[in-house]
């Protein structure tokens, strides 16, 4: 019983990482650039919805819609102030900055918001699921979070694979000269990714927060490396595999930490990422690509 | 034009000038601390705590004190940039770093230079230790820890205990350290003993499931109270009510912004603080501090307060005066520190050995109504 239970919580946490990675396979599968401040954006869509909430007493829908508004204008500014100029520049140049966008939105949220922790409310319903005469419980917060990343998961496969805007995502990611000479309006395409996985960061914030309560301008940076973490673990581009690499990395910090050592959790699950990538190069469900030399 | 340059010039030349000879009539007293960042909480408190008394002896018109706090963002090698700003600016004596990693950081500079300098709330071991010139305000981290267990002992608090810390904090390790140590020592039972990191500080189910299983009548959670806050939020959802013990991290907790406080009711924690306190000293500092931030003082903000006024102490019995260099300074605060006794907001008979370690008898309290009372 108690497997299943320490199951059960690996799976709520990996369903955050899983919810968090989303946004950054997303990202890198069509712009291919590592978006570091994705955590952070995260982070403001928890904040959004907490002063929604909380300070203005709106219902709970309308504080996720606007987080989800907010975020969404904040990943398109952020795109054409930070990323846009540097769409030439080499990759690296760019993922500095996105470093910097990321310490940028941090120090913004301290000054906005200070340094004091804040007490998420719960969005999602409290409550829970009990099953074996309450030896097992299963709260809503992980249920809604796996539904949330399923219905997000197939959304996004259908949009990149059957819609318009979906298809021109992927030319971009293939070829961002051929597609230009093709018709497709590059510029705009990129933009819309963002303001995609801005989006899903709003929804994510609010889950990670209904999950584990405690708010401050730092809240996203560390979940979000974890996420990225998940992101690469289950291949870093597939948009399924972001969902298996999350709730695998929940699953075996929850294990490490209950099996083998709570100091050694952290070296164990990197220690099973390092060994992943060295067996399967572009992670569990990533696509082999043989590069022509 | 040309003129009217000079004449600005030449004002602020005479403004320039006027400053300087202030400064020349008061001690400059400088520190570092997060007054940004994560740790921005602690960091501000004691800058705010330090800036009421400097303004308080100030006005009584006798020794005059400059005071100067840079930021150090709870980051070692910033500690030492805004260390060096503040020897620049002409520092002549201290007030370390607001957190322990940082101070271990700047307590190695002011040593090296021969400058004094009284920590408000670095509390690790190694902050102090072999460097005759650093003191602190609050408990060193092993004093913490083993008098946590002496009280849980003498209190009959509990037989079976749990300990949740964080091993990637100096702070949460050495009191865990010398908690076990004296638990050990006393035949307090310690039936589950589990840690957490940066990296994994949010799902505390597998630590708390283990206190659980191994029936810990009640769980020591020697750290900050964010982290705190998760883990009774986390056992409540399980329903698993031990008693809690906390250290003076957990200090803060009633104020978090959102958070339910019945989750932290009976919660049990040892301060040398208590802003409910009838004790008129304390009673005014907790009402202008309330008057110019806008908060109720923790216990990092007495602590910078007592801090200030310690000096002043040291300073008028020593009769030292503004011109005199830090290194002489120096000799004459550590002449001072190890041989008076000083009575502040968080202690009375306070006293440090040569060490540079405070001793001071702390207070036990318990979370009531939402408040916190008094134990003893």
């Amino acid at each position: 019983m108690a497997f299943l239970s320490f199951l059960i919580s690996g799976i709520s946490l990996g369903s955050i990482y899983a919810i968090i990675a989303l946004g950054y396979t997303m990202v890198y599968g069509i712009a291919k650039m590592l978006n570091f401040a994705h955590g952070d954006v995260i982070m403001v869509g928890a904040y959004i919805c907490f002063y929604a909430t909380s300070r203005f007493q709106l219902p709970p829908l309308v504080g996720i819609l606007l987080a989800v508004v907010v975020c969404t204008i904040l990943g398109i500014v952020i795109e054409r102030l930070a990323y846009k100029p540097l769409r030439a520049a080499p990759v690296l140049a760019v993922l500095i900055t996105a470093i910097g966008m990321s310490y940028f939105l941090q120090n913004a949220a301290l000054l906005l918001w200070s340094s004091n922790p804040k007490v998420f409310p719960p969005v999602v319903p409290t409550g829970k699921i009990s099953l074996f005469g309450g030896q097992l419980t299963i709260s809503y917060v992980t249920v809604v979070a796996i539904l949330c990343c399923i219905v997000i998961m197939l959304a996004l496969t259908w949009f990149t694979s059957k819609t318009k805007m979906g298809k021109a995502m992927r030319a971009c990611s293939e070829d961002k000269g051929a597609s230009q000479l093709m018709g497709i309006n590059v510029n705009g395409t990129i933009s819309l990714t963002f303001a995609i996985g801005s989006g899903l960061a709003a929804i994510a914030g609010v889950l990670l927060c209904s999950a584990y309560p405690t708010l401050v301008p730092t809240t996203g940076a560390m979940p979000g490396i974890k996420a990225f973490t998940a992101a690469v673990f289950g291949g870093i581009g597939s948009i399924p595999g972001a969902f298996v690499g999350g709730i695998l990395l929940g699953i075996i910090e929850i294990f490490a930490k209950a099996y083998i050592s709570t100091q050694l959790s952290d070296p164990i699950v990197f220690a099973v990422l390092i060994i992943v990538l060295l067996v399967r190069p572009a992670g569990l469900l990533g696509k082999q690509i043989r590069e022509k030399v | 034009m040309k003129k009217f340059l000079a004449m600005v010039l030449a004002l602020a030349m005479v403004l320039a000038i006027g400053s300087a000879a202030f400064a020349d009539d008061a001690f400059k007293l400088g520190g570092t601390g997060p007054l940004t960042g994560g740790a921005a909480i602690y960091g501000n408190a004691a800058k705010n705590g330090a800036e009421i008394a400097a303004e308080e002896i100030n006005a009584l018109g006798g020794i005059q004190i400059e005071l100067k706090y840079e930021d150090d963002t709870h980051d070692a090698e910033k500690a030492i940039n805004a260390y060096n700003t503040l020897k620049d600016w002409g520092m002549q004596i201290s007030l370390g770093s607001v957190t322990s990693k940082p101070c271990e950081a700047t307590s190695a500079e002011t040593f090296e230079d021969r400058i004094f300098a009284l920590t408000p709330s670095a509390s690790s071991v190694a902050v102090v230790e072999g460097k005759d010139n650093m003191f602190q305000m609050c408990f060193t981290d092993p004093n913490q820890g083993s008098l946590s267990a002496q009280y849980i002992v003498d209190k009959g608090l509990a037989s079976k205990v749990a300990v949740i810390w964080k091993n990637d904090d100096v702070y949460s390790k050495g009191i865990y350290e010398t908690f076990m140590a004296k638990a050990a020592e006393l035949g307090l039972e310690v039936v589950s003993d589990t840690t957490f990191n940066d990296g994994n500080a949010t799902d505390f189910s597998v630590q708390i499931a283990d206190a659980q299983s191994n029936s810990a009548e009640l769980v020591f959670l020697p750290m900050y109270y964010d982290a705190a806050s998760l883990i009774l939020t986390q056992a409540a959802k399980i329903g698993y009510a031990p008693k809690y013990f906390g250290v003076d991290g957990m200090d803060g907790i009633l104020s978090l912004e959102g958070f339910d406080t019945a989750l932290a009711e009976g919660v049990i924690l040892l301060t040398p603080f208590n802003a409910d306190s009838a004790d008129e000293k304390t009673a005014s500092f907790v009402a202008k501090y309330q008057e110019k931030f806008g908060e109720i003082p923790n216990q990092f903000a007495a602590d910078g307060y007592d801090c200030v006024y310690a000096y002043y102490q040291a300073l008028t019995n020593a009769n030292a005066t503004p011109d005199m260099d830090a290194a002489a300074l120096c000799d004459l605060m550590i002449q001072q520190f190890t041989s008076m006794t000083f009575n502040g907001l968080t202690g009375n008979n306070v006293t440090w050995d040569t060490a540079g370690a405070v001793s001071k008898s702390p207070k036990g309290m318990v979370i009531q109504n939402g408040a916190y009372v008094g134990l003893d």
